[in-house]
């Protein structure tokens, strides 16, 4: 796929979903949340590179979520805030990154979710600071000291989210044609060779695993913004089970993947959810099933099969 | 010393009896977990729902015995009918159709599609028998309590969480290191464990391997439901919970080792309820914090064999 096609498909969608948030007011929401869980899936799609699956990224989403319920009472500014969420995530990333990144495949999948359970059992057993299972209310955000409008701040939400999902698309782009993206690619080919030319495998693999803590982060601050509420559950295993499954729906092979696959998802699990309340879960699994073993390269393959056909 | 424990020595041989019946089940869970993963190179996600769906449907057949007037001493029948047929009802179509198709795939793929199975599965148990509790303890009923004596205390302590369940585990792990050991079926399935080309070379059908191995694996993860069951109200989440905490203790031991499970699993049990009564903060945290530092020293698990590493 070359590179004016991709960034015209990326103004395209952009601008796609600007219309259809505009048209229809209530998905406005539904789009704010798919942007942002696009974003952390786009760290996750960074660890596929590497050809390593991490089954407990929802960590560093709850970590930057959990940052904004914390702070937002003292310090209601949502522009300190979401880089306060990302750098939580960040610091959490490094910490943990520090541990996992000498593990691979199997171990390196298990520990990640390990230790998210660590994260999700603390954040629901001490109830004095984080109210348990009931969450945290995110209450009386201010944008730049001020106080707009509900219909305004659901905007300005939007707009962030859109404008750090392109941010954060470029930078991926970017990051994997470097020849330190190159060499994560490395790992997943064959990582002891890769040591041979001297490049240092597990210092690669930190570099982007904290990159991606990162997005998780800065996804989890606009998640708490956007739905005002958090709770342990963002934390629980099956949340990061989700954003490895949104990987794989919209596709590793590009950076727009992420996006076309949270959007998908986030549009079924609403429709599914309001046509059969109880198998929306199922509907959900089917298609992840669907895609693994007839689609493997996603709908952002399915697109790319599209267009090199007509080209 | 001497002073806490004359303070806290009842608790703490409570802590005992029951991390002992609770190392028991977990043990069940995990070995079928690693007995699938040593043939098939898949940790199958939906490993924790067939444990679920299996003391559901102990619970529902012995309910149904009870109501039609047999003996509780049939409810005994009930767990063991229950495993069996959740184990050839929902083993082999889970091989066939699905897992087969993604052997040799990347480990990501392989565990979404175990993970969209779980998502499935779920959703099944909950439209089969909805969210409300489900109970049956006639079979621990029936047996009564036993006085454990504890120093100058005596601990009332259900029998069938002091013998039955510690008893079973101990016979599966005796049958089932006979069965691999010292049968022609179970040799076959270590010779595939090794080296399944070697193995296939000898003129073993590996196909059929996988396939007994896998209805093998989802009946014991039924059965510890099963066993489970009586101890305990059923309700929706408790594959998820099951899944993990299976997943550290085979973490822990060492992939593919079955011995090595028990070890870890009477070391998770034991930890856990020790947790629970007197640190019940971090009940659900010490089996990840027993891995993590098991890992830490030893990466390939307690039991493991460190893999060469291909240039």
């Amino acid at each position: 796929m070359n590179r004016p096609l991709e960034a015209g498909l990326a103004v395209l969608g952009a601008a796609a979903l600007v219309l259809v948030a505009w048209a229809a007011p209530w998905l406005k929401f539904v789009l704010t949340l798919a942007l942002a869980k696009g974003i952390a899936v786009l760290g996750i799609l960074l660890l596929l590179r590497a050809g390593q699956v991490s089954f407990g990224h929802a960590m560093f989403l709850a970590t930057g979520a959990y940052t904004v319920a914390f702070l937002a009472p003292e310090m209601p500014e949502a522009l300190l805030l979401l880089p306060l969420g990302a750098l939580f995530g960040t610091a959490l990333g490094l910490v943990v990154g520090l541990f996992v990144a000498r593990y691979r495949d199997i171990f390196f999948g298990m520990l990640n979710l390990a230790l998210s359970m660590v994260l999700y059992s603390l954040l629901e057993k001490l109830y004095a600071l984080t109210k348990g299972t009931d969450g945290i209310r995110v209450a009386g955000l201010t944008f730049a000291g001020a106080q707009p409008a509900r219909e305004i701040q659901e905007w300005i939400m939007f707009a962030l989210a859109l404008g750090l999902a392109l941010g954060f698309g470029l930078l991926v782009r970017a990051y994997l044609g470097s020849p330190m993206g190159q060499a994560l690619a490395g790992i997943k080919t064959r990582e002891t060779r890769l040591e041979f030319m001297g490049v240092p495998a597990r210092r690669v693999l930190l570099f982007a695993y904290v990159l991606s803590a990162c997005m998780g982060g800065t996804a989890g601050a606009l998640v708490a913004m956007t739905s005002r509420h958090v709770t342990p559950q963002l934390a629980y295993w099956t949340s990061s089970g989700e954003l490895v499954f949104i990987a794989i729906l919209g596709g590793a092979g590009s950076a727009l993947g992420p996006f076309l696959g949270a959007v998908a998802f986030e549009l079924v699990r609403v429709y599914a959810a309001a046509q059969v309340a109880d198998a929306w879960q199922m509907i959900l699994g089917g298609v992840l099933l669907a895609v693994i073993l007839f689609a493997p390269g996603g709908v952002w393959g399915i697109l790319a099969a599209r267009f090199k056909a007509r080209a | 010393m001497t002073a806490w424990f004359t303070d806290n020595g009842l608790l703490l041989g409570l802590a005992l009896l029951d991390g002992l019946a609770y190392a028991a089940l977990v043990f069940m869970v995990a070995v079928g977990l690693n007995l699938v993963f040593g043939v098939l190179r898949i940790v199958n996600v939906a490993h924790g729902s067939l444990f679920a769906i299996g003391a559901y449907t102990a619970a529902s057949i012995g309910l149904f015995l009870a109501a039609h007037g047999l003996p509780p001493v049939a409810s005994y029948g009930a767990l063991l009918l229950a495993a069996v047929l959740v184990g050839a009802v929902l083993g082999p179509p889970i091989e066939r159709l699905v897992l087969r198709r993604v052997y040799g795939h990347e480990d990501a793929l392989q565990l979404l599609v175990t993970f969209a199975l779980f998502m499935i599965l779920e959703d099944v148990q909950k439209l089969v028998w909805g969210v409300q509790p489900v109970a049956n303890d006639a079979p621990m009923k029936y047996l009564g309590t036993v006085d454990v004596p504890f120093g100058e205390d005596v601990i009332p302590f259900t029998a069938y969480q002091l013998f039955v369940l510690p008893g079973l585990a101990v016979l599966t792990l005796a049958g089932l290191a006979w069965f691999l050991r010292r049968t022609l079926t179970g040799r076959v399935i270590v010779a595939v464990t090794t080296d399944k080309e070697a193995a296939m070379a000898m003129g073993i059908d590996a196909t059929r391997v996988t396939l007994l191995t896998f209805t093998f694996g989802a009946a014991l993860a039924a059965f510890g439901g099963a066993l489970a069951s009586p101890t305990t109200s059923l309700v929706p989440g408790v594959g998820a919970q099951t899944i993990v905490l299976s997943f550290a203790v085979v973490a822990t031991a060492g992939l593919g080792q079955i011995e090595g499970a028990a070890v870890s699993a009477l070391l998770i049990g034991l930890g856990r309820s020790v947790a629970v009564y007197f640190a019940p903060e971090f009940e659900v945290v010490v089996p990840y914090i027993i891995m993590v530092a098991v890992l830490l020293v030893r990466p390939q698990g307690l039991f493991g064999v460190p893999e060469t590493r291909r240039v």
